[in-house]
């Protein structure tokens, strides 16, 4: 079990703890089956091509996921997610598969956190962050904020 | 010369107008697909045991179960755009509830509004989707506002 995150831990300018994720044509394939979304530009590459993307590219939902991951995992299980949001700017693409369990070597993301906020109202603790999903090149594709209610030392005393 | 614009009386007709509501029930198994496709190992969306001594009691589902074609999100509105090609512009998600296997989300979506912007390939349509997630008691777990991009 991860230890748990407290409002007295964090402040302005903390960082939230990042997250490495890869990208890969397997998981973009097991996303569109868990999400229902069968948009061929996350897997044909005639259509991706015709869309002006090149090839096809990461769903920008999987990104959003993966900052729900770095926002569930920093803030641990008694913190509570209350708003994520972000764009998709930049474009992703995964890594091809070299054989079927491995994927091939390139780029790596992290999912990465800053906090621009904390107060307290209506007697709960909230944290905000600035988020975002950055590439190999250490571009912010997926620039967003995410909202936290975070639990209290004080509080529990 | 002023351009014309390109959203028509056709497409503000389409404004706020709700669509086909869309019937998620929540499995484990699904919670579980999706986990595993996002390769997030955390045992409160997968570990009954784990989840049972959290304060949720059970195994509750990742923030990432809602906003997608499966969770009914956009569905049944009728997105009208000049241009032939579309991508998903960002996602703005507020949660309220824990959503729970065994929970039935009724999602409800509609065209919240439109805006035109010159990009680098020219003219592309802004069309902003409100989607309100709501379980089997009628609380309103979740809300998405999507963006999408056509260009």
């Amino acid at each position: 079990m991860k230890k748990q995150l407290y409002y007295e831990d964090v402040e302005v300018g903390s960082e939230v703890i990042p997250l490495a994720k890869i990208a890969t044509t397997e998981m973009l394939v097991k996303w569109a089956g868990a999400t229902g979304d069968f948009n061929p530009l996350h897997y044909e590459d005639a259509f991706a091509a015709s869309q002006g993307v090149g090839s096809p590219i990461v769903h920008g939902a999987l990104k959003r996921a993966w900052l729900g991951h770095l926002m569930t995992d920093w803030t641990g299980e008694q913190g509570i997610l209350k708003r994520l949001s972000c764009q998709y700017r930049g474009m992703d693409y995964p890594r091809k598969m070299k054989d079927m369990v491995t994927p091939e070597e390139g780029e790596t993301w992290w999912c990465k956190g800053t906090v621009t906020k904390k107060y307290v109202e209506d007697g709960q603790h909230i944290v905000e962050c600035d988020i975002w999903v950055e590439n190999g090149k250490g571009e912010k594709t997926t620039p967003g904020t995410a909202t936290v209610i975070l639990p209290s030392r004080e509080a529990k005393s | 010369m002023q351009q014309a614009s390109i959203i028509t009386d056709e497409m503000k007709e389409q404004l706020g107008v709700e669509g086909t509501p869309t019937i998620l029930e929540v499995e484990k198994g699904h919670i579980r697909m999706m986990a595993e496709a996002l390769d997030d190992p955390n045992p409160l969306w997968q570990d009954e045991e784990y989840a049972k001594k959290t304060r949720y009691g059970g195994i509750v589902a990742p923030p990432a179960l809602l906003c997608n074609a499966r969770a009914g999100t956009g569905r049944g509105v009728q997105m009208k755009s000049p241009f032939l090609r579309a991508l998903a512009g960002g996602d703005e998600l507020q949660y309220y509830l824990p959503v729970r296997p065994g929970d039935v989300i009724t999602s409800v979506s509609k065209i919240a509004e439109y805006n035109e912007r010159e990009g680098r390939m020219g003219k592309m349509l802004f069309t902003i989707i409100d989607t309100t997630y709501k379980n089997q008691r009628g609380e309103v777990v979740a809300t998405s506002r999507s963006t999408s991009i056509s260009y």
